[in-house]
């Protein structure tokens, strides 16, 4: 049995498999950007690509010939337009899709996370995508009387959770947006947590309102520094918006996006390497100023 | 004293700050919602409380934002939660006044299409899809959207409901047993949309210079003129000045 605290590499190569439903979580904070250029890497295909935001990082992993299908909220490439190769790829026919609203994704992991058959919700009176997509269904409030919308639960195979720090059994403090990370964690059959920082587990019982996944559930913890550029770790470093514009340009075609995978994925052998050949001026470019929150006294019992 | 002029853009953001009320919680969004919103706190709604999609609640950013989940929403902030949190005990629950909207397509009922052009199974023009605004249409107490006038933007029918308006006029909104108030304006660089009593979006209010004729060649639909057309004051030096100088001043969404 592998030890849990080990190589991204050997998280990947263990764990994912083709075929598989991953979730790469983090709402614009922490994703991993840097497990999905390992699972290019690695060669892996027919994924079942879910997140609320597919991001640079699924554009990337469908060009990349991962994918067999995206599940996702929201497509487009945040605060700049859309995500060009996923759209390409959806228009052309080449690629299956299940849409939802951000709230019917986190509902969907909401319920895997918690062990439900399904979750209601309100009905919002836009029905076009209630009808696209018959995971949508409608049950009548045994209370009420009214109807409500409900959705089963989402369970990845995979969930790979980025995190500030973590100790080597994988409990993780995560802080800033904390988006999906832990329910996509719960709704996994295994989780991966990459973190900025490994820590001794005295770091985190020294504040345990801060950690939001258990070591139970986690698979393999590996010390990743900087898996989430282009987006941010809150407090580490600042979110590359300037990249995230480059996107833009670099996907209008296919030949720019391969360029781009040939250069920063197949061309380095980890995130160490990529981060740098980011180089200098980029490093400093995303440096962030402390500002430390105020200790909390749990008191001595 | 030389006339003062403006933008579009700047047009549109400070039409839309001006209808945010003190202490108004707003669920807000990038662009110009979120110049809108503070720009309304510099001014007469010091109280606003921003609250964003991502999980952030009270926001104070110190600079613009320019994602939805911008880490300098975070530094600063009253409190951060979950997005299940955000989607239930903010929105569902009731506690969100405001709700900024935008997308590809608006019809005469306020419907909004972010989602397809064409056919949803064969898309001929795919576009990012909901986000947060199927619920935030639906719950908020009051929506808002902000958009050019264009006739293409405005169709008589949307092609896909990607969030809903007034669907076919206000009685089938009522009868679909959802919470919030829906569009209440929609501003655009030639003046303000407002529902009637049935929900038509009519044309209430002309920005200066702006003419019924311009607003009625860039809508699809035969566009009604409300009885009594307001004409929206000009943007004051002072609105300018904040927009230019201390929250967009890149000029990144004020082009």
């Amino acid at each position: 049995m592998m030890a849990k605290l080990c190589t991204l590499s050997e998280a990947i190569s263990s764990y994912v498999h083709d075929g598989d439903t991953l979730y790469l979580a983090g709402f614009t904070h922490l994703i991993p950007f840097a497990a999905g250029h390992e699972i290019i890497r690695q060669g892996r295909k027919n994924l079942v690509l879910a997140r609320a935001t597919p991001d640079l990082i699924y554009d990337q992993m469908a060009a990349a010939g991962c994918a067999r299908k995206i599940i996702f909220s929201y497509m487009g490439n945040p605060g700049v337009g859309s995500l060009k190769v996923l759209r390409r790829l959806v228009e052309s026919g080449r690629l299956e899709w299940e849409e939802y609203s951000h709230f019917g994704m986190i509902t969907r992991l909401q319920a895997g996370a918690s062990g439900l058959p399904f979750l209601p919700m309100n009905p919002t009176a836009a029905s076009s995508l209630e009808q696209a997509n018959p995971n949508y269904r409608r049950v009548t409030d045994p209370y009420s009387g009214c109807e409500v919308v409900v959705l089963p639960p989402l369970h990845p195979d995979v969930a790979v959770v980025h995190v500030q720090r973590a100790d080597a059994n994988g409990n993780a403090h995560i802080w800033g947006i904390i988006g999906e990370q832990k329910e996509a964690a719960f709704a996994a059959k295994h989780v991966i947590v990459t973190a900025e920082e490994i820590v001794p587990e005295e770091v985190i019982r020294s504040d345990p309102n801060r950690t939001l996944i258990p070591e139970f559930i986690v698979d393999a913890v590996c010390h990743v520094p900087h898996c989430a550029h282009p987006s941010y770790t809150q407090g580490y470093y600042d979110r590359d918006n300037e990249l995230y514009l480059k996107w833009d340009e670099i996907s209008e075609t296919d030949e720019g996006v391969q360029a781009y995978l040939q250069e920063w994925v197949y061309g380095v052998k980890d995130r160490e390497a990529y981060w740098a050949r980011l180089g200098a001026e980029v490093h400093a470019r995303l440096q962030v100023a402390p500002r430390p929150s105020l200790p909390v006294d749990y008191g001595e019992y | 004293m030389d006339s003062i002029t403006w933008t579009a853009s700047e047009l549109m953001t400070i039409n839309a700050a001006r209808l945010l009320r003190d202490g108004d919680v707003v669920f807000v969004g990038v662009g110009l919602p979120n110049l809108a919103c503070n720009l309304a706190r510099r001014t007469h709604a010091p109280n606003l409380y921003m609250i964003y999609e991502a999980g952030v609640i009270g926001a104070r950013p110190n600079r613009l934002p320019l994602s939805i989940g911008d880490p300098t929403l975070v530094s600063g902030a009253a409190a951060v939660c979950s997005m299940y949190d955000i989607f239930t005990l903010y929105l569902q629950r009731g506690n969100v006044d405001v709700g900024f909207l935008g997308g590809a397509q608006i019809d005469r009922y306020g419907n909004i299409n972010a989602t397809v052009i064409g056919a949803y199974d064969h898309p001929k023009v795919r576009l990012p899809g909901s986000g947060g605004s199927m619920e935030i249409s639906a719950w908020a107490n009051r929506s808002y959207i902000i958009t050019p006038h264009q006739k293409r933007r405005f169709p008589e029918r949307v092609d896909f409901y990607t969030s809903a308006g007034f669907l076919g006029g206000k009685g089938e909104r009522q009868a679909a047993c959802v919470r919030g108030g829906g569009p209440q304006a929609v501003v655009t660089n030639l003046g303000i949309l407002e529902p009637d009593a049935d929900g038509e979006l009519t044309l209430a209010a002309l920005h200066p210079g702006a003419t019924v004729e311009a607003a009625r060649e860039n809508t699809g639909w035969p566009l009604k003129v409300a009885a009594e057309l307001r004409t929206t004051p000009a943007p004051t030096a002072e609105e300018l000045r904040i927009l230019r100088e201390e929250l967009d001043p890149q000029g990144i969404y004020l082009k």
